[in-house]
């Protein structure tokens, strides 16, 4: 029994200083660089980009793959940032669709939203002519299905009569086909171009064109032309997408939130410790213990898990902190009555762990399920905080109940 | 021993005349709203030559002749925040390049701007958020203690549980409204998180003021229970324990609110004040609730 409790705590003690030197493996070798802390924009500055993607034109069956192609193309965009890990993901809230771009540490923000924006968004337009109420006839341009998603490259060429530059572009070989029907059914007739909602040009088809390649003729320069040819060879934008929300911080702003907020937890730790210690001496040391252990190995967890750690998550931390002793401190309140009752002093610990369960499960649970509920009906900050809430409450249920009692079992025999 | 059940009618009153206080104070000055919720721009600047907030905001309406520029002077970083309109790129882009060229070089500490629609959204989710908690809440005490029905029913549990979380979120909330009014502080995503952790640590208390009850109880032979007495031993024996709980939570809670960023004042702010009535309400209001409704 004893010596299960003597091996337990070893093992406890072990697991702990793998745990730190695995948290901040700098404290051991200021060169060592194990898998850096993801850290979150706040902290690190960077720029988090909300954007709506236009789908009024896009039938509902193919939205999917169109924000899925989406956000492969800004991803490639974004990758030439030179940003480290950049995120480019794909949200839906209620009918809209969303795409999310995070940049941690990009010093050039309103470069960066022009070429992620800078998008040639093609498409092809039939004319028709709407009938107003008194007859009148309005010519007008009606959106076809064949958009710039469909391209696979696009090449700078020149008329050959005229000698002006002109683009070439080539459809993958569904855009060829739909290119093939749309010129089929508009023979003698114009099929109009548009460029980031620009009519370039309008020109009469002649016939119906099959091969899947296209020229478009307009008035730009050579240097326009090599533009959106390059533009198009990246892939040009399945859909348009305008940017609802920006949030921007400066490095030097989060290195100091960083940093203040990382003394905080430091400072409020000690006096929790300081505290404890005061208040229930010997036991309260072991407590104060526990909950250093507790700290180091939530750590862990949460760089294990690669929780990305926003200010938002430091501070849920740090309170799970000031909640990680609430069951030790049961458990003591517990023991001491035990004891005043008159019995022995092993035994009333017992007594005191064995009692004060079912006041630490209740009260758990119910953070538990309040940090679930924030996980899951919430967004951005919220989410980062609601995760760290959640696994501080697991990690130190698990540290009262079973460090505490560990290490107070090897030491009072 | 604390005779708090005799005292009763004192304890909930002072928590009555707070309550009333906070709902007045929402209904006189109502909430200022964040931009995450009403839309808009917060922009975080830091002059070299250090031109005061007022000049700033001045330059600025002038300039691009706008309705409203509220400028905040923040001594922490020793810069200025804007709040504006909802703002395009490009005019993020013309306003920083007057204000470079009016007041000199400029560096952005953050900048932030949302349209209506997502503000439209977070409110909603945040008020789903809220009522999702609460009603989780509920059901999970009324469920822990649905063995406990003599001399009160188990849903009274969750009935005087709920009252006490929805005091100690209306009292921050209520100074929130003031603050709001008197220094134009608001009231965003963070704060409506902030109450929520309130709701959870609330329930915490009192959740071991009442397992006790429910321990006692159990304990005792059902025809010489006194329920007030046996109320007033319970809280009395899980006194300290709240009070150093909420002592080790308000430690940390201070430490970070001196020397934390400067971003989440207020959001630490809310749950101090917040834990701080907790406390008082599930010792003193919770249970003496609970003694009022028994049959």
């Amino acid at each position: 029994m004893n010596y299960r409790n003597y091996r337990f705590s070893f093992i406890i003690i072990v697991v702990t200083a793998i745990a730190a030197i695995f948290v901040s493996p700098q404290l051991f070798d200021a060169h060592y660089t194990f898998r850096p802390w993801r850290l979150g924009l706040d902290l690190v500055g960077g720029s988090h980009l909300v954007y709506e993607i236009d789908m009024t034109n896009i039938p509902a069956a193919d939205r999917d793959s169109v924000s899925a192609g989406l956000r492969d193309v800004i991803e490639k965009r974004v990758n030439l940032f030179g940003v480290s890990e950049p995120q480019v993901y794909a949200t839906k809230s209620g009918e809209s669709s969303r795409l999310v771009v995070e940049l941690a540490g990009i010093k050039d923000v309103k470069k960066a939203i022009e070429q992620i924006g800078a998008t040639p968004s093609l498409y092809f337009a039939k004319k028709v002519e709407f009938e107003t109420d008194n007859g009148t006839k309005i010519p007008a341009h009606q959106q076809t299905i064949l958009t710039g998603r469909y391209i696979k490259g696009a090449q700078l060429s020149f008329d050959p009569t005229t000698n002006a530059p002109q683009i070439s572009l080539t459809f993958n070989d569904e855009g060829a086909k739909i290119f093939g029907d749309l010129t089929g059914e508009l023979v003698g007739k114009p099929l109009a171009i548009f460029l980031d909602d620009k009519l370039i040009s309008e020109p009469v088809v002649q016939e119906k064109i099959t091969g899947g390649q296209a020229q478009i003729t307009g008035r730009f320069t050579i240097k326009e032309a090599k533009e959106m040819v390059s533009r198009f060879n990246a892939g040009a934008l399945p859909a348009s997408i305008k940017l609802i929300n920006q949030q921007t911080i400066g490095a030097s702003l989060g290195t100091d939130s960083l940093h203040k907020t990382a003394l905080a937890g430091i400072i409020g730790m000690a006096l929790v410790v300081i505290f404890m210690a005061l208040y229930y001496r010997g036991i309260g040391l072991i407590a104060a213990a526990a909950l250093l252990i507790y700290a180091v190995l939530t750590l862990a967890v949460f760089k294990l898990f690669g929780v990305t750690m926003t200010l938002a998550g430091i501070t849920g931390f740090i309170l799970s902190v000031g909640m990680a002793v609430d069951a030790n401190i049961l458990i003591f309140e517990r023991s001491k009555e035990e004891r005043r009752k008159g019995v022995a002093h092993e035994t009333a610990l017992e007594e005191g762990f064995r009692r004060a369960w079912p006041s630490v499960r209740d009260s758990n649970i119910t953070t538990m399920m309040t940090a679930l509920v924030l996980y899951y009906a919430t967004t951005g900050f919220v989410k980062g905080f609601a995760l760290t809430l959640f696994l501080g409450v697991i990690m130190s249920m698990f540290s009262a109940i079973t460090v505490s009692r560990a290490l107070l079992r090897t030491i009072s025999k | 021993m604390y005779d708090i059940i005799g005292k009763k009618y004192i304890f909930i009153g002072i928590s009555a005349l707070l309550l009333i206080g906070s709902i007045v104070s929402i209904g006189m000055y109502g909430f200022k709203e964040g931009i995450d919720f009403a839309g808009g721009t917060s922009w975080q600047v830091r002059f070299t030559k250090k031109p005061t907030s007022e000049a700033v905001a001045d330059m600025l309406m002038k300039k691009f002749d706008l309705q409203e520029v509220i400028a905040i002077p923040e001594p922490t970083t020793d810069s200025i925040i804007l709040r504006l309109g909802e703002l395009t790129e490009e005019n993020h882009g013309v306003y920083k390049a007057a204000l470079e060229k009016e007041f000199g070089a400029v560096e952005e500490l953050s900048y932030e701007t949302i349209g209506p629609a997502i503000g439209n959204e977070l409110r909603s989710k945040a008020a789903w958020a809220f009522f999702a908690v609460l009603l989780t809440i509920s059901l999970y005490v009324a469920f822990a203690f649905r063995h406990v029905s003599r001399p009160v029913s188990s849903w009274k549990y969750a009935l005087v549980t709920l009252g006490t979380l929805f005091h100690d979120a209306m009292i921050p909330l209520g100074v929130m409204a003031y603050l709001g009014h008197t220094q134009g502080v608001e009231i965003n995503t963070n704060i409506v998180v902030a109450v929520l952790v309130i709701i959870g640590f609330s329930v915490h208390d009192t959740i071991v003021v009442f397992d006790r009850i429910r321990e006692n109880l159990r304990n005792e032979k059902s025809s010489t229970i006194n329920f007030d007495s046996l109320v007033n031993r319970s809280m009395n024996e899980t006194m300290i324990r709240s009070l150093n709980t909420s002592l080790t939570l308000i430690l940390t809670l201070t430490a970070l609110l001196l020397f934390g960023s400067a971003n989440l004042f207020y959001f630490v702010l809310v749950i101090l004040i917040g834990v701080t009535v907790g406390t008082y309400s599930s010792i003193f209001v919770a249970s003496p609730l609970l003694t009022l409704l028994k049959r």
